[in-house]
């Protein structure tokens, strides 16, 4: 049992590895939050009158809310009056493509592993890199206009396609939805906007990579992405943040809006900066996801391989207003030392033969708590409604806790739900099994690890799959007990 | 919002007057007076309140009860006992008779060789101090309400070494009347070292006006004793029942509690087994079955402190009608508790397009070395099953009725008292075979 410990302990206290920073020159808002900054915010971004008073509007509701305490989960309290809620690196002139943008930019990324430069990629994935505040560069635009998919920068997509911006934006996750949307909705600074027009298979992954550089500064993106009829995407989401003594806070809005017969994939491998040994630091990663599926036999599906951030507040949803929509949610969320995670899913049933799978894997180490925290919706004209949602709970570490609230309410009786959760520890035996054929207890323990977020991790793509079985392996290095 | 927060204080502030001209009970008045702080800082809980999101309870109660005091005691009670007496079994076992909350030893059956058992207002001071020591007021504004009201209450002790075989009944008749709509009745039972005892409850309403029971039984279970505790809610349209039972389990000691709702207005049952100690066991069984416009909420708590112990959790509902289910259960595995197994599970069949069900399966792990799993089920009937029978020769509602059984049949077996279970499996038989 000792060795046992010993090894947990070895394998989960691994650095974290992204927790370097750059000085870059940035431009940047003043600290605290008033009208006047989201009015600086918005002519800083050359926006239009009506996004200015949506964003007011937004800010005004967001004075009269109380931060949600609900969540089980405990930070000290967020001064937001001492937070900067603007900064970008200040480029010269406005890039037209990826080719022109700051070659010191350019180079963060590529520390980062994630190349901006297409030429040298072998696989085709569009990425929107967005750093601190904006985005700083998207690739393949081309190739993907030529197909008549819109991939761009929000900031962008407000000048250049204000009509689509203003029929979806908010039409998901509405200005007023939640503390932290609505502080989302007032100072949003960019994201990444997506379109897939009518009976297109987006050829490649479609990917936005946040970085968090400048310290005491918040990150607020939204994005938005909007698959009409027949169409498929699949996107994908990485982050990762400087090593701080403070904690920043990263609150995003995510909307998707499935039309009919669409299909949209949405993979998250999250990594901020989950503060060291003991506690100090890390990202408060509150995160509004939602996607409705608007139109029948519609299908959206969320995959999150959560590994970092010292207090996650994320539950991707799906509204499944079409009638035989699908909505998927597959999730690893490991903790480790002294991160927190409040996580799970929301799955409204509203149209008929609707289904949804719920598969959320937690794996909790060193001190941290886990909670996985879902909704199963059932209105009455549901029927034939039909879902399934497994939850495991993996404790390695007697100092850890592992929690499950799940809330089933079912308004109609031709639905089918079922609902599962086990907790439970990598036993002694089965770390003595691989012991015994050669498999030092290490790697024993990312085998059982891996193994057991297998179903989740077989849902993303190809090259996020690898990325995801290492952050996992790294996360818990040193946890072995 | 406001306005339904500011009702329920209205409902508090209701109750809290009803004490002016009550008569003082000197023996409890730290429990009355901190429950009467309780009550006036928080209030009665609205649907704001996460534990009764689903179960607007406060909001019934002032809606449907125009007299919050207490009504005097039932003046032909005899007769009524008598009337029953075949029923129930009476005959079998010890039977304690409560008049509207008001222990009545002349109506009940005991021996005080085998057991004691003693009015609350008559306890000696220590004995009085342990009153609201298991069930705290602050756990629920309801159990603040009851020790603020209760005018008795009785306390049975189980002497040490004790088993007594035949099972003990505690019946209360509740009737209201000119002068009140709300019982509080309070029951506090202390089984001994290695002593065993098995308690059937039961509520017998007279007539059908709407009354509020609002009853707290606090269980303190020695070490190596066994308890059984069967609940029958079988009531009226118009009734509305909270029940706050907890029960501290000590070393090698077990308590099964049972619990079956089949009939009542709105029905609320806070069901919390500490597990205090090592190797103790606690077992939680439900089944509910309703139709009309019934609200049946079972709110159940685990605690385990200790390691070794072990807990089985399986509720069962069936729901026709307008019927509405709320089931949350919750597991908490405390740090020490290592090696603790706890299982449970919550299944319902929906059979109308109306009925809801409302499930919270909950879970908090603190410690790593445990066993826990949690699942729950809602759907309908098989479709298979019924064509397998109906392609016997079975009629379509016989099929149903088969299954329904079947299905309430895992419940009822937990029932270990054989002329207790007849009882329940007849009625139980008799609603499924009836209008579902």
């Amino acid at each position: 049992m000792s060795k046992d410990n010993e090894i947990l302990e070895e394998f989960t206290s691994k650095e974290y590895e992204h927790g370097w920073s750059v000085d870059y020159e940035a431009d940047e808002a003043p600290i605290g939050l008033t009208e006047d900054t989201i009015r600086w915010i918005s002519s800083k971004k050359e926006e239009p009158k009506w996004l200015l008073d949506w964003r007011l509007k937004a800010f005004r509701h967001w004075e009269t809310m109380e931060e949600p305490s609900w969540p089980n989960v405990s930070y000290p309290k967020i001064d937001y009056q001492a937070l900067r809620y603007y900064s970008a690196p200040k480029q010269k002139s406005k890039p037209s493509n990826i080719n022109e943008v700051d070659p010191e930019l350019l180079k963060i990324y590529d520390r980062l592993g994630i190349s901006l430069n297409e030429q040298k990629r072998l696989q085709g994935i569009a990425v929107d890199a967005v750093l601190d505040s904006v985005s700083v560069g998207t690739t393949f635009k081309d190739t993907l206009s030529k197909l008549g998919v819109i991939f761009c920068s929000f900031s962008e997509a407000v000048k250049e396609h204000p009509d689509l911006v203003k029929k979806y934006l908010g039409s998901v996750v509405p200005s007023t939805d939640n503390y932290f949307a609505a502080l989302n909705s007032a100072v949003f600074s960019d994201g990444s906007f997506c379109y897939i027009p009518k009976g297109v298979r987006c050829p490649m992954e479609l990917s936005t990579y946040f970085r968090i550089n400048a310290a005491n500064t918040g990150q607020f993106e939204r994005t938005l992405i909007i698959a009409e009829d027949k169409s498929y995407v699949s996107y994908l989401e990485g982050c990762t943040a400087p090593q701080r003594d403070e904690n920043q806070l990263h609150a995003a809005v995510v909307e998707i809006y499935a039309a009919e017969n669409a299909q949209v994939k949405y993979s998250t491998v999250q990594n901020w900066y989950p503060g060291d040994k003991n506690g100090k630091g890390g990202i408060y990663n509150f995160v509004t996801k939602r996607g409705i599926c608007a139109g029948n036999h519609s299908k959206i599906s969320w995959t999150q391989v959560e590994t970092g951030s010292a207090v996650t507040w994320k539950y991707p949803s799906c509204i499944l207003k079409g009638d035989n929509s699908v909505g998927e949610f597959y999730s690893v969320a490991v903790t480790n030392n002294y991160q927190q995670a409040d996580t799970g899913t929301k799955m409204i049933h509203i149209g008929k033969n609707t289904r949804s799978r719920i598969v959320s894997k937690g794996i909790s180490a060193g001190k941290s708590q886990n909670s996985y925290r879902g909704q199963v919706q059932v209105m009455k004209r549901a029927t034939n409604a039909r879902n399934f949602s497994q939850c495991d709970s993996l404790l390695m570490g007697d100092r850890c806790g592992a929690h499950t609230f799940p809330y089933i309410d079912i308004h109609n009786s031709s639905a089918k739900v079922e609902h599962e959760a086990t907790t439970s520890k990598i036993g002694e035996d089965q770390i003595f099994y691989c012991n015994q054929r050669g498999i030092n207890s290490e790697d024993a323990v990312a085998l059982i690890v891996n193994g057991y977020a297998k179903e989740v991790l077989n849902q993303l793509p190809m090259e996020f799959a690898v990325e995801a079985q290492k952050l996992l392996a790294l996360t818990l290095e040193g946890s072995v007990g | 919002m406001t306005v339904s927060i500011k009702k329920d204080h209205k409902l508090a502030d209701a109750f809290l007057s009803v004490t002016e001209g009550m008569q003082d009970l000197t023996l409890y008045s730290n429990l009355k007076k901190s429950a009467k702080d309780i009550l006036a800082d928080s209030g009665m809980p609205t649907l704001k309140n996460e534990e009764y999101k689903y179960t607007a309870i406060s909001k019934r109660i002032s809606d449907q009860i125009t007299h919050l005091g207490t009504p005097s005691s039932i003046s032909d009670l005899q007769h009524e006992v008598h009337a029953r007496e075949n029923l129930f079994q009476l005959e079998e076992g010890y039977t304690l008779v409560c008049n509207n909350g008001i222990f009545d030893e002349r109506l009940s059956k005991i021996d005080p060789q085998v057991f004691q058992v003693e009015s609350l207002k008559e306890l000696k001071e220590e004995k009085a101090a342990q009153i609201g020591a298991v069930e705290k007021n602050e756990s629920d504004p309801f159990t603040a309400l009851n020790s603020l009201l209760f005018l008795d209450g009785l306390r049975i002790d189980i002497p040490e070494g004790k088993i007594i075989e035949k099972p003990l009944m505690l019946v209360n008749f509740v009737k209201p009347d000119q002068k009140g709509s709300c019982i509080h009745p309070r029951v506090f039972i202390h089984v001994g070292k290695n002593a065993q005892l098995t308690l059937i409850e039961q509520t017998i309403y007279l007539g059908e006006d709407p009354v509020f029971v609002n009853s707290v039984t606090e269980w303190m279970v020695g070490q190596n004793a066994h308890v059984r505790n069967y609940k029958l809610q079988n009531g009226h349209k118009n009734d509305l029942v909270v029940s706050n039972t907890r029960s501290e389990i000590h070393q090698d000691a077990s308590f099964t509690s049972i619990v079956l709702s089949l009939e009542g207005g709105m029905i609320r049952n806070n069901l919390s087994l500490d597990l205090k100690a090592s190797k103790c066991e606690g077992n939680m069984y439900g089944l509910y079955l309703l139709n009309g416009k019934t609200h049946v909420d079972n709110h159940t708590n685990v605690d385990h402190t200790k390691p070794h112990s072990e807990s089985n959790e399986l509720y069962k509902g069936i729901l026709a009608d307008q019927s509405r289910g709320v089931f949350n259960g919750k597991i908490f595995v405390r740090q020490d508790a290592q090696k603790t197994n706890a299982f449970q599970q919550n299944n319902n069949i929906l059979l109308s397009e109306d009925a809801t069900i409302n499930t919270k399966p909950q879970l908090e792990i603190w410690a790593d070395d445990v066993k826990c799993s949690h699942g729950c089920t809602t759907g309908q009937l098989d479709e298979e099953a019924l064509f397998y029978l109906r392609a016997r020769g079975i009629g379509k509602d016989a099929a149903k009725a088969f299954l329904l059984h079947a299905f309430a049949g895992e419940v009822l077996d937990q029932l270990k008292d054989e002329g207790f279970k007849e009882y329940c499996e007849k009625v139980v038989h008799a609603r499924l075979g009836g209008n579902y």
